[in-house]
């Protein structure tokens, strides 16, 4: 089985305070903890474990600027074979179908059996890789929970609402978008990232990958962002200050007075 | 502009999703003159009592009644739009797990902008429709803007927009012909529901929810402790359980439980609307953070900045003492 598993670099919105800068054009980028999208480390470890099973290989392909090779070799020393990068200022503005427009390019330089998004990634957006099968033209399933090769077909639960899980058989080739807590994704240590340190990486620009220009990036994009804000939103909590003795205090008294110590 | 507006009706047993009203209400702020058209798909009597449901809030009513609809394949559901639906229509989903495994390539398939978990709507000028969507788990909001000429495909997300209330009567349109001889390279089986765990936080009315913020699997213990010395149950947030440091039925969220509190203590929870959509009832929520940004302080009453590593055993000790 020939994997290919699409990853993204993005702020680690658990370690990070987002905050809007420049008046809304952008984020505060500054002093921003980067990681791999978490959604996608489960699906390279997905395809890791496949591969275990069934033979075959794993490319992991990022679209992005140079320092997304961090991420990519982060990925690839899971047990990845193969890095892509796509980099190139033409990319810059694209929206969800330009993602999937220039990913579609790169999947077809090599005939995957199996293509893996995450499930969503920053911008909580889960569009990617239902876009990217329409573009292929493959059977396509999101929020994927299970994976199980038979021969030609895949047996694949889908998470649904309420955490039950929707079983179906899909045709391969297909391209499957993975949920978390699939799997337990392995730990990478240092001696795993030195062991790929070495492993050339191809950066790939739209004329290598053969993409039109002008159907990507922020002229093609039907779909912009005109600005980052913060609501206005009713009271919100009430803050309570003051040392750790204090606020506990102060929580106890809460808990007794709103019958929350049983 | 004038536009086609449609709506994806999910339902069960014969009883349509508490998201079809919401959808018309979304419908009706988007474009106040059109006249949204739901679209049910399914098999059987429960179909035709979901149309006859919907009717009583939509203008018109699609109906497409076939034994392969009877489970909502998204794979079998997308051609089918394709195929019916007028060129440049505007087509709203929930933000659910059927809306996010049919939009995306549906957009593609239309030719259409894809607007996805929309919050708000800020209007429409010319060809261009502005939305409001949240990024960063919740963190900033952003404007958003698609350029609806070849029509658009958005989803909307649950809570968002206040249900409409019934109003108009509609007619029920048999559409069934069009649906026949579906058929996809993904075939469902069956659904496997979720197992019942060992306690069931649904009933408890003194929930102690523990997100990913406190760190390692060790420090657990610190909410046990508080729980017990409160009298109360201990729930989480996604990560957790899929860290497997606590069992599934553990889980508040769209993907676990749905909890009835009457209190709620969120103890490193960031208020994903994912996990918030598992909290009914209006609780009285007392959320403990290191980021003064987290959302979880838009859902909660009182709030408190601080380490839960620094917190938790204070807190666990006044109440021992306060009893
Ligand atoms: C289809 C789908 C379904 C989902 N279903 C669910 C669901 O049912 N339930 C659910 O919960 N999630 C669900 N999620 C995931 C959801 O989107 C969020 O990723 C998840 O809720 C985040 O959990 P969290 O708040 O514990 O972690 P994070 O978002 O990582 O937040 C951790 C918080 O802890 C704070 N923190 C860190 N360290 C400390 C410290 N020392 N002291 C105090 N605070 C600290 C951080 O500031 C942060 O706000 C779903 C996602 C998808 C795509
Ligand atoms: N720039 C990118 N490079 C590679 N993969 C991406 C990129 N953006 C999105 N994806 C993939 O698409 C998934 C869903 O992202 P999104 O649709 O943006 O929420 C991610 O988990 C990735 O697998």
């Amino acid at each position: 089985m020939e994997i290919l598993v699409c990853v993204k670099r993005v702020p680690d919105s658990a370690e990070n305070e987002i905050s809007v800068a420049s008046g809304g054009a952008d984020i505060s980028r500054e002093d921003l903890v980067y990681a791999v999208n978490e959604w996608d480390n489960y699906a390279v470890e997905e395809a890791i474990q496949i591969v275990e099973r069934e033979g075959g290989s794993v490319t992991v392909v990022a679209l992005g600027d140079s320092d997304t090779e961090e991420v990519v070799r982060r990925e690839m020393a899971m047990g990845a074979e193969a890095g892509l990068m796509l980099v190139d200022d033409a990319f810059a503005g694209s929206d969800g179908l330009g993602v999937a427009t220039i990913l579609k390019a790169a999947a077809e330089k090599k005939s995957y059996d199996l293509i893996l998004t995450g499930a969503q990634a920053d911008d909580g957006a889960a569009q990617v890789g239902g876009m990217l099968a329409a573009l292929l033209d493959r059977p396509y399933a999101s929020l994927v929970n299970k994976v199980e090769v038979n021969g030609p077909t895949l047996r694949i639960g889908r998470e649904i609402e309420g955490g039950s899980q929707e079983l179906s058989d899909i045709d391969l080739p297909c391209v499957l978008s993975i949920q978390t807590g699939i799997n337990e994704p392995r730990y990478v240590g240092l001696r795993g990232i030195r062991k790929v340190a070495s492993v050339e990486i191809p950066v790939l620009d739209g004329a290598a990958l053969g993409v039109d220009a002008a159907a990507v990036g922020q002229a093609a994009a039907k779909v912009r962002r005109v600005d980052y804000f913060v609501p206005a939103v009713g009271a919100g909590a009430d803050m309570l200050t003051g040392s750790t003795k204090e606020v506990a205090a102060q929580l106890v008294d809460l808990l007794k007075a709103k019958g929350g110590l049983n | 502009m004038a536009a086609n507006v449609f709506a994806l009706i999910a339902h069960a047993a014969g009883k349509a999703d508490d998201s079809a009203l919401e959808l018309l209400s979304a419908a009706k702020s988007l474009f106040p003159e059109a006249a949204p058209t739901a679209l049910v798909l399914g098999s059987g009597p429960g179909l035709k009592a979901v149309a006859q449901e919907v009717a009583a809030s939509f203008p018109e009513v699609w109906s497409f009644d076939q034994e392969t609809l009877a489970y909502p394949n998204a794979e079998l559901i997308r051609p089918l739009l394709v195929k019916v639906l007028p060129a440049g229509s505007i087509v709203i989903l929930p933000h659910s797990t059927l809306g996010i495994d049919l939009g995306p390539g549906l957009s593609v398939k239309l030719g259409a902008a894809y607007l996805p978990d929309v919050v708000g709507f800020d209007g429409v000028e010319g060809t261009q429709l502005k939305v409001v969507r949240q990024e960063f788990a919740g963190q900033v909001s952003a404007h958003v803007q698609g350029d609806v000429s070849k029509g658009a495909v958005v989803t909307v997300r649950s809570g968002a927009f206040a249900p409409a209330s019934p109003s108009a009567v509609g007619t029920v349109i048999d559409k069934s012909p069009e649906a026949a001889g579906l058929s996809a390279r993904r075939r469902f089986v069956e659904v496997v529901q979720a197992e019942a765990g060992d306690v069931d936080i649904t009933r408890e009315e003194v929930l102690v929810a523990v997100g990913r913020g406190i760190g390692e699997q060790d420090n657990l213990s610190l909410v046990d402790d508080l729980a017990e010395a409160m009298g109360a149950t201990v729930c989480c947030s996604r990560p957790i359980v899929d860290a497997k440091w606590l069992e599934k039925g553990r889980q508040v969220g769209t993907s676990g439980q749905t909890v009835k509190p009457k209190i709620y203590l969120a103890l490193g929870i960031s208020g994903a609307f994912q996990h918030l959509g598992g909290l009914k009832g209006s609780p009285f929520i007392v959320a403990v953070n290191k980021n003064p940004k987290a959302p979880i302080f838009q859902a909660a009453q009182v709030g408190v900045v601080a380490d839960l590593v620094e917190l938790l055993p204070e807190l666990t000790e006044q109440i021992q003492k306060a009893r």
